[in-house]
């Protein structure tokens, strides 16, 4: 076994854990970095982000708002304190990476420009065309390579993280390219492996997304986080399910049903705007659990329009003319004209809803450290507390470099004030987590990978989509503990190959997909209510049908169970709530009036002695009792 | 919905059973939206599971599905089989002029390298070294313009696997990795072009290059590498130029 020693690992070399190595050799360049990543990083997912990046530039905005947006995006399961440090640094990330080169789009004259995003009240979405992920992750990876103190372990995949007395130690890898493994000693590590999309059979999302760093930090008994919360974008491509960035619409792109109609005014985001006059948190502008939601209703009343791949609602963006789409959107005519056949510039687009992105994750503090010593956790993969139930597009992209430098430096920190760990029962340790992963050659299984995958992705559909039901997630969560029993039996058809055995890692990766997937559906079945991407239709008289605060304004953990085979341990922890109280999530007009409503109520001083930033309607009062 | 099916030729390699590469046929269904890339996962998933290739994002931006197909290299995300005659076998193979790991997987890092070498990122004047982050650079959109394509590259390859060039002299610094020296050498941005010059101008720079353009044929992104490469020509020479009446 080869053995490497570092002070920070950092696994996962997307967009957080690039931003994260490059805070660690800034604030110290004597510290190592080992930079972990089971693909180049520049192939890393961040890499497929369209829209943009949020951060306050204009005068007419304020981080007052920012927060607002964000805290009510999420139906008030954020926290607080983390959502206002977010806010409070966005705008310098942005413009450290605008230094760093970073080709934002900009005005005339000069400045960067913002573009309108779904839920967010006044533009502020930083973008690169459509193309800001791209943008961004080539920026970081270009900008790393000028530390010397960054060692980059490309194409090496994380077996499973090393553990004494309670502190995480340094991970065992697997070295894809050369086919053996290699053990690295850390006096700290960062989890930064995005999100799980893979759990789902339609989704966005590239093929390596599928869990990896959240279920090594469930296994070390790191919970999960808010895991039922998975976001359903509304506009993915018929067919393939690539992502359409909200950006269309934040352009002015509509959305119609088979009619013709604009059918997001029946769902409480309208009255309809005038086309091609986007209006900030109306119509195609609201948040994307409410557009998602509105979707799966128009189908329910046979309005979407039947397609030979499924059904489908309209994203038209006709009105907006072949110039402004070529410079704003070009990647999105692109990839609608080589994967759907259709120019946005003369055809409507068929999109319908599709998974994009998992809020939930390794639950952490507001400084990304983790329960467990020595273990620190950013970006999708992490809820460190901002997205709560329902993350507001151009959020997520800039939580990775805002999370990314404080993982990196917390993670410096912690690590300058320790010393390795005791190599000989580690590296037994390291030694162990190969056994057993290489186990899987010399089995004599049957089942297959990929028929397994196919299983648990439909499955999540079925039972934990936009809807949700008692009794088609407990279809589910069956239906995933019988996988887990067939997973056991996995065939791997090479068992010679050490080099680039993709078959090997597939089924590895597959066992972590699976766990993540069994935490998402337990999370589900618990949760006995609505909120934000968590939409349930039954309960006594369809009483989870509603936001209950009383039971439910709280954090899910899903804890890995004694002896890992059984279902996923389930506890609640407290939201952080600092000032501003949960009340009804509204948009469209109904939020207008809210805000009036708010205003007044400032006015009545003894009023707001009382309830500071309370904003109105009913439900309100009576959701404040529980915080 | 009706399908058709296309036999697909496929280099097989496994460096430790195999003494040398060989192909392999699939009959793969298809229909009107199936990529090259979709496929392939289907060979995956139901003939072949121990078949190997990179892939991640489906969409042409990851650039990890790099590969030859019919002989000419390109994505297999962005390849459909529409595009080819279902009377004749498509053949697929690894990248062409880097080392084959194993099946459809070559090994990139002689490029990575070049990459890492030109100093690919902002290095700033003195004055704007400590630039507070309240502002940006101030940057049109027509300066943007001097650049903007040349920042598109996504590493996937496809311009060393068809560059003559890196063929018969692997020292080569090659298309991508001289596209990018030249992308921040003309961002408003950067005052590093003499530490690139150096590179550019070397033996294995841009003069290597005869400008045959076969880089900007098969480029699945349009960066023109080729272009970039005679403007960093021109960089150069008007560098030796400034050199030989201004010695340092």
């Amino acid at each position: 076994m080869d053995i490497v020693k570092t002070d920070v690992a950092i696994v996962g070399a997307g967009g957080t854990g690039l931003r994260a190595a490059i805070a660690v050799a800034e604030l110290d360049p004597t510290v190592k970095i080992a930079l972990i990543s089971k693909v180049y990083p520049m192939r890393s997912h961040t890499v497929a982000a369209e829209g943009g990046a949020a951060g306050v530039v204009r005068d007419d905005d304020s981080l007052q708002k920012h927060f607002e947006d964000t805290v009510a995006g999420g139906d008030w399961l954020c926290e607080q304190d983390v959502v206002d440090y977010f806010v409070a640094n966005t705008t310098k990330e942005l413009y450290q990476l605008e230094h760093w080169g970073c080709p934002w789009s900009r005005k005339p004259t000069g400045e960067v420009n913002v573009r309108r995003f779904g839920g967010m009240k006044v533009p502020r979405t930083w973008f690169a065309a459509d193309r800001s992920g791209f943008h961004m992750l080539h920026t970081l990876f270009q900008t790393s390579v000028k530390y010397p103190s960054i060692q980059r372990f490309d194409e090496h995949f994380v077996f499973d993280l090393l553990e004494e007395d309670g502190q995480i130690r340094g991970v065992v890898t697997y070295d894809i390219q050369n086919g053996v493994c290699r053990t690295i000693l850390a006096k700290s590590v960062i989890i930064a492996t995005g999100g799980a999309g893979r759990a789902y059979s339609f989704n966005t999302n590239g093929g390596i997304v599928t869990g990896d760093g959240m279920a090594l930090a469930y296994r070390h008994g790191v919970p999960l986080r808010d895991m039922e919360f998975v976001q359903y974008h509304p506009t993915g491509l018929l067919g393939c399910g690539l992502l359409m960035t909200e950006g269309c619409r934040g352009e002015g792109g509509i959305l119609v049903n088979k009619e013709g109609y604009r059918y997001l005014q029946d769902y409480g985001l309208g009255p309809e705007t005038p086309v091609g006059h986007p209006k900030n948190k109306y119509m195609e502008l609201g948040p994307r659990d409410k557009v998602s939601q509105a979707f799966w209703n128009e189908q329910k009343k046979g309005r979407t329009i039947k397609m030979p791949l499924g059904d489908a609602v309209y994203l038209d963006m006709r009105h907006l003319g072949a110039a402004y789409l070529e410079e704003r959107l070009p990647l999105i005519c692109e990839l609608a004209k080589a994967y759907a056949g259709v120019d946005p510039a003369k055809d409507p687009v068929p999109v319908r809803p599709v998974v994009h992105y998992t809020m939930g994750g390794i639950e952490t503090d507001g400084k990304t450290a983790t329960r467990k010593p020595g273990l620190y956790a950013a970006g999708e993969c992490a809820s460190v507390g901002i997205h709560g139930a329902n993350r507001l597009g151009s959020n997520s992209l800039v939580e990775t470099i805002v999370f990314g430098k404080v993982a990196g430096e917390e993670a410096a920190k912690f690590a300058k004030t320790q010393e390795y760990g005791n190599e000989e029962y580690l590296v037994k340790q390291a030694e162990e987590a190969v056994r057993k992963a290489t186990e899987l050659f010399n089995g004599n299984g049957t089942e297959s990978v990929s028929r397994i995958r196919h299983e648990m992705g439909d499955s999540m559909e079925e039972g934990v989509g936009i809807y949700r039901e008692e009794e088609s997630m407990q279809k589910t969560i069956d239906v995933l503990t019988g996988l887990k029993e067939r997973y056991r039996n996995i065939k791997i058809n090479d068992t010679q190959g050490r080099v680039f055995n993709t078959e090997f890692l597939n089924a590895i990766e597959l066992g972590y997909t699976l766990q993540v997937a069994e935490c998402m559906a337990h999370s589900a079945i618990n949760r006995k209510e609505s909120r934000g991407s968590h939409q349930r239709l039954d309960g006594p008289d369809g009483a989870y049908r509603n936001r209950d605060d009383k039971n439910f304004l709280k954090h899910t953990l899903a804890f890995i169970s004694e002896n890992g085979a059984a279902a996923p341990r389930i506890e609640y922890s407290d939201v952080k709530i600092t000032r501003f109280q949960p009340a009804q999530r509204v948009y469209g007009a109904a939020a207008e009036e809210a805000e009036k409503n708010k205003a007044q109520a400032a006015q009545a001083p003894e009023q707001t002695q009382e309830q500071p930033q309370v904003a109105a309607g009913a439900e309100a009062a009576a959701n404040q009792e529980d915080k | 919905m009706a399908e058709k099916t296309m036999k697909i030729s496929v280099l097989r390699y496994r460096p430790e059973t195999d003494t040398e590469p060989h192909f392999q046929d699939f009959d793969v269904p298809f229909h009107h939206e199936t990529s090259l890339l979709e496929a392939l996962n289907y060979i995956k998933d139901f003939l072949a599971p121990d078949l190997s290739f990179r892939w991640s994002c489906r969409m042409a931006v990851c650039g990890s599905c790099g590969m030859m197909i019919n002989g000419v290299p390109g994505l297999a995300c962005q390849t459909f089989l529409r595009d080819y005659d279902e009377t004749k076998t498509l053949k697929v193979e690894p990248l062409a002029n880097f080392p084959i790991e194993r099946d459809l997987v070559v090994d990139i890092s002689d490029m990575i390298e070049k990459i890492e070498r030109i100093k690919p990122y902002i290095i700033p004047s003195e004055k704007d070294a400590h630039k507070p982050l309240t502002e940006s650079y101030i940057q049109t959109p027509q300066q943007m313009e001097l650049y903007r394509q040349f920042a598109m590259c996504i590493n996937c390859g496809c311009c060393y696997a068809a560059c003559p060039q890196y063929k018969i002299n692997p020292e080569f610094i090659g298309p991508a990795a001289l596209t990018l020296a030249y992308r921040y050498n003309v961002d408003t941005r950067d005052a590093g072009a003499k530490e690139r010059l150096a590179h550019m101008s070397a033996e294995e720079g841009v003069w290597s290059c005869t400008f045959v353009g076969a880089c900007s044929k098969v480029c699945p992104k349009g960066v023109d590498p080729a272009s970039a490469i005679q403007l960093g020509k021109k960089q150069s020479a008007i560098d030796y130029v400034i050199k030989m009446f201004k010695p340092e």
